[in-house]
């Protein structure tokens, strides 16, 4: 049982060799300082840190990382060290962020030598803070224990060190910032943090469900359940805040009854002001601005009003939806009650009554129908300002900030898949955006729509489900720095050649197809020993040891016409990737009709349901979050007789040259 | 100025300079009553939880209570569930955001209800008091005090409804009983 420790929590260490956890989503310098009975620390020699990694007792990683293991034997101590002290700092050699407010709480967990979690501390709250002491492990009458702190330093490290007493703060702040930047390999990809269920869902906004297609062979299609969209709880949030409270900078730094500011540290200063939308004439609605909702970025400020645009579209739908559904239900009530009365069975009274009935109905949905025309007004406007505003990891392909495409310095933190509308909002749709690194893969299902197969034969919904595919990895490359991410594509047929061609012909991918049961095999296999190879390092926290043919940047396994070419192992190796892959960085994008695995009986229901599925064609499997309205999913594809792909990926092609 | 409600009695929401009112909160504060003896301080946590229904027609449509903290339409929002009351002095322990502009046209009442999770009796419940504030200002419009708290683990508290363009506020301040707002639907049909 984990203790989830809030600051200024402790919590009882029954074994004294320990390992602590720490994940961010961005390198930080990890350290520890061991301070006597009175917590002071008696000089460098008491600093374990990058520079210095292995104390007795204590041993952290020599460089930056988004994940830290850092090993403790509290029993190696020395005698005299009542305190070990936790601190992270972020690196300053780097174009990375400089403070804590810009990046994803940091998780901190300690667990013993087996991997059990003792306890877990999210520091959350953080700002302008360069350096942060995370965890204490003190001694109290001979027992350890550990206490959650979180105090941060918006001076940096060198304040930090200097508040733990030690003279030379400043310079001993330098040499670890000089250690690391000497040492910084390019960063292992980001961690993901699902052991966390509080920080996950904001990596997760989708979540798996029960799979739509019927697998007990051919028959009549079952209605489809529709998958759950869910939210990003920050997201949720600060939309909720936006509603009814006072919009302010200050409502986010609203502590409890404690104090927690340090009394030497300097006030934390507001994020600039997001764009808010004037205020307007009474009656009429404000004017909607493109990032008018709370987030440290821009691009977080968009991300966020996507999906509170998401979420009214979702709301008053449902008002709408509901309010018809009342006038409906009276109306057949109504109707119901004037057969069942004998005195209008006859005559004219009859006629009048359900005159009056049928009006009384029309007036209700003409209201709900004037409310729901007024919100969604408001949104399409809303809509017409950020939709030209959206950088290229949200744009359509016919957005012009594609013409203007750079390599960004800068990966995005989500993506676009498609766009989401019901069929009370056309032609409103709202983009749907996943946070990156992806959680978990994707499936574009090849398969026909149930209900409407005959639109495309299969030879060409199986094209189309590629050219989606396609077109995804395609945006992948572009919104990631170049020699970040990277696509490999097993293709065993060598049936996807046509819609791959934009991606085989700029260069952009590593490799060409694995064809043929060999490729398949020896493409997974290279993937499974970079999956394993990462995480033994990641465990170890030694990043810096990997072999240097392993490439770093994260992968894009795209498969297509799974489960052909496939054999049981390789089916095996699939699995462990879709399993193992997100949490290092390797991510999978399945083309397949789950017709084609039906010999595998129910073996592959978990490996579908861990999937995002979506479809080449329009078709209503999504469902949001809060209401769960099943939404039609349309790909994001690049117009027809369009250049853009081709100029984005020729552009991918030469900043990568340029990059080698 | 506030207004300090008597049961029965009706408030109009409408402002003063004939314009509506857009948005409201229902305010629930209490804190739990001290026990003399030799462990004064252990004091009794006493959960109680503030809920909304929304009627149409004397049907309840949507409800917002701690287990769905926003109606579907997303116009009644609920700030969370408080476990043990008593936060500052005088301030909301929970509360109930109503957009009253927002709310779906065929909702025409929204009864607030307040019960004792916990099952203590409002006698061992200090201070309690539910209020009605204009959010967009933050003045109180009026505050019922659970005063006298009987034998009872719940009470109907007031509803807004729809009369004419407007809202009206009225009090109820019926005693009942139940742990959640699904016990007191009997006892809330009467006062649509």
């Amino acid at each position: 049982m984990t203790a989830e420790l809030v600051r200024g929590q402790n919590h009882p260490l029954s074994e004294v060799r320990l390992e602590i956890r720490i994940s961010a989503g961005v390198p930080v310098v990890a350290g520890a300082t061991l301070g006597d009975e009175q917590g002071t620390v008696h000089g460098t020699e008491w600093v374990a840190h990058p520079g210095a990694p292995a104390l007795p007792g204590i041993e952290v990683s020599r460089q930056a990382a988004a994940e830290h293991r850092l090993a403790v034997d509290l029993a190696a101590l020395p005698e005299a060290v009542h305190r070990l002290d936790v601190f992270l700092a972020l690196p300053t050699g780097t174009a990375g962020p400089l403070r804590f407010g810009a990046v994803p709480a940091p998780h901190t967990a300690v667990s013993g030598r087996d991997g059990t979690e003792i306890a877990s501390y999210t520091l959350t709250g953080l700002d302008t803070e360069a350096a942060v002491l995370a965890l204490e492990l003190y001694r109290r009458q001979g027992a350890w224990k550990v206490r959650a702190l979180g105090q941060g330093y918006a001076a940096g490290l060198a304040a930090l060190l200097a508040d733990q007493g030690l003279h030379d703060a400043a310079d001993l702040a330098a040499a670890v910032q000089e250690a690391v930047t000497d040492r910084l390999a390019r960063a292992v990809p980001a961690p993901s943090t699902a052991f966390d269920p509080h920080t996950a869902p904001a990596h997760d906004p989708l979540a798996a469900s029960a799979d739509p297609q019927v697998t007990s062979g051919p028959g009549p299609a079952e209605p489809t359940p529709p998958y759950p969209l869910r939210p990003d709880d920050s997201a949720d949030a600060s939309r909720a805040d936006q509603h009814l409270r006072a919009t302010g900078p200050d409502h986010q730094h609203s502590g409890g009854p404690v104090d927690y500011t340090h009394p030497r540290r300097a006030h934390r200063t507001p994020p600039p002001p997001s764009p808010t939308a004037a205020p307007a004439a009474d009656g009429e609605p404000a004017q909607p601005v493109a990032g008018d909702a709370v987030g440290w970025t821009m691009e977080e400020r968009l991300y966020n009003q996507v999906w509170g645009m998401f979420e009214d579209l979702a709301r008053t739908t449902a008002a709408y939806r509901s309010a018809v559904d009342f006038a409906d239900s009276r109306l057949e009530k109504e109707l119901d009650q004037l057969l069942a009365d004998p005195r209008l069975r006859l005559g004219t009274g009859a006629d009048d009554a359900r005159e009056v009935a049928h009006a009384r109905h029309t007036q209700l949905t003409d209201q709900a129908r004037a409310a729901f025309d007024r919100d969604l007004a408001q949104l399409t406007a809303e809509a017409e300002v950020v939709e030209p505003a959206l950088p290229p990891a949200y744009a359509r392909w016919d957005n012009p900030v594609w013409h203007a495409y750079r390599s960004p310095a800068e990966p995005p933190m989500a993506l676009r898949l498609g766009d989401l509308h019901l069929p009370e909002s056309v032609p409103l749709s709202i983009p749907l955006l996943v946070r990156l690194p992806l959680e978990r893969g994707l499936w574009i299902d090849s398969g026909p729509t149930p209900g409407d197969d005959f639109r495309a034969d299969s030879a060409e919904l199986r094209h189309l489900a590629m050219e989606t595919a396609a077109a995804l990895a395609a945006r992948l490359l572009a919104v990631h720095p170049p020699g970040e991410f990277a696509v490999q594509v097993i293709d065993p047929a060598g049936a996807g050649s046509r819609a791959l061609l934009p991606l085989t012909r700029s260069g952009v991918l590593g490799a060409p197809p694995g064809a043929g049961a060999a490729g398949v095999a020896q493409v997974l296999e290279s993937l499974t020993r970079r999956v394993d190879l990462v995480q033994m390092a990641m465990r170890g926290g030694m990043a810096e040891a990997l072999p240097a043919d392993v490439d770093t940047a994260q992968q894009l396994l795209i498969v297509n016409d799974f489960p052909h070419g496939f054999d049981d192992r390789a089916v095996t190796r699939l699995r462990y990737l879709a399993d193992e892959g997100p949490a290092v960085g390797v991510h999978l994008l399945l083309v397949a009709d789950r017709e084609d695995a039906t010999a595998y009986g129910p073996l592959l229901d978990p490996l579908w349901r861990s999937l995002l599925r979506l479809t080449p064609l329009p078709d209503d499997h999504l469902a949001d979050p809060w209401i769960g309205h099943a939404w039609t999913f349309e790909p994001s594809l690049v117009p027809v007789g369009s250049r853009v792909l081709e100029e984005v990926l020729a552009e991918v092609a030469r900043s990568r040259t340029k990059y080698r | 100025m506030s207004v300090n409600l008597s049961k029965g009695q009706a408030i109009s929401l409408e402002k003063k300079d004939g314009a509506s009112l857009s948005a409201v909160r229902m305010g629930l504060g209490w804190q739990a009553a001290k026990r003399r003896g030799l462990f004064g301080s252990r004091t009794r946590e006493i959960d109680l939880d503030a809920s909304a229904v929304l009627f149409a027609e004397k049907q309840p449509v949507d409800v917002v209570f701690f287990r769905h903290l926003v109606s579907d339409d997303g116009s009644v929002r609920h700030t969370g569930d408080n476990l043990v009351g008593g936060v500052g002095q005088g301030g909301d322990d929970e509360a109930i955001l109503v957009d009253l502009q927002r709310v779906p046209v065929h909702i025409d009442q929204i009864v607030f209800t307040v019960n004792s999770f916990t099952g203590q009796t409002f006698q061992e419940v200090q201070n309690a008091f539910c209020r009605l504030v204009d959010e967009t200002n933050g003045q109180e419009l009026a505050r019922y005090t659970l005063a006298g708290g009987g034998e009872y683990t719940a009470q109907i508290m007031a509803k807004v409804h729809r009369a004419g363009s407007g809202w009206t506020m009225t009090a109820i301040g019926t005693p009942a009983n139940g742990r959640t707002f699904q016990d007191l639907m009997p006892a809330i049909l009467p006062h649509l």
